[in-house]
């Protein structure tokens, strides 16, 4: 594609998908105040933490479980690497 | 857009909501407005707003208040209305309504038929979501370069080839239709 071809796509993409609110300076703005929603998506944010911790927490425990049981069964580990 | 006042940001990093608040009251229209030039969709464009600044609330320890604000939302906001392009299928982009309605828009050349205008919209909704960010921040939107590389994290250089490639696909995709740009 040399630069005049890359010119004329251009050209015809900018006649196709026309820019959002070409020359305001302001820019487009969002038809309601965001805040209350954003409000809304911190109050979830900390019980999503919890979530997030309680799992945190249980893969841990997995984990040390399964250690334990490998350092007190160590001929079954080749068996775990097989089945991984 | 003035930067805020330093110590709004130094509180903002502390974890203050009031501070917060400030930054999205300055920042929310511009951040609304950038994600609008990438996803072409409203909504979408008020939703996304949120999750950006809920993505910037949650890395608020990461933030050097020596740096300037808005870059670094423009990114994250880049990046979430990315993660909303990759989520969707193709087909789903720009339903029919709305791209006979972006189609039928007065343009500058009525020599270009609205059915090709159509035609190439829809092509261009289905190339790859980082090209396309790329292409429509720089070509549709004519954002400088400079200014779209730092959105996306990458350098002036990889823009352009972005870009190049983006124009390329779509100048296949048309041929394949017939349809000689």
């Amino acid at each position: 594609m040399n630069a005049h071809d890359e010119e004329r796509i251009k050209k015809l993409l900018q006649q196709s998908l026309p820019p959002v609110l070409p020359g305001r300076e302001s820019g487009p703005e969002p038809a309601r105040d965001l805040w209350p929603a954003m409000l809304r998506r911190l109050d979830a944010e900390p019980a999503a933490a919890a979530g997030a911790l309680r799992r945190n927490w249980f893969d841990w425990a997995l984990l040390a479980g399964l250690v334990v049981f490998a350092a007190s069964f160590p001929a079954t580990i080749p068996v775990f690497l097989y089945y991984l | 857009m003035p930067q805020p006042a330093g110590n709004v940001l130094d509180q903002f990093r502390l974890g203050d909501l009031d501070a917060f608040e400030s930054l999205f009251r300055a920042h929310q229209r511009t951040v609304y407005g950038w994600i609008l030039r990438i996803v072409r969709d409203p909504s979408a464009a008020e939703d996304l707003t949120v999750e950006t600044f809920w993505r910037i609330h949650r890395a608020h320890q990461r933030f050097e208040p020596a740096r300037p604000f808005e870059p670094w939302a423009r990114r994250i906001a880049t990046r979430a209305a990315l993660d909303w392009l990759r989520a969707r299928r193709p087909a789903s982009e720009l339903d029919e309504s709305a791209l006979a309605d972006l189609a039928s828009r007065p343009t500058g050349d009525p020599g270009i038929a609205a059915e090709i205008r159509l035609k190439t919209a829809q092509a261009f909704a289905r190339l790859p979501p980082r090209l396309r960010v790329a292409a429509v921040l720089a070509v549709v939107e004519d954002q400088p370069h400079k200014e779209v590389a730092a959105a996306l994290g990458i350098s002036v250089s990889a823009v352009k080839l972005r870009v190049f490639r983006a124009l390329r696909l779509l100048r296949k995709d048309l041929e394949s239709q017939g349809i000689m740009p």
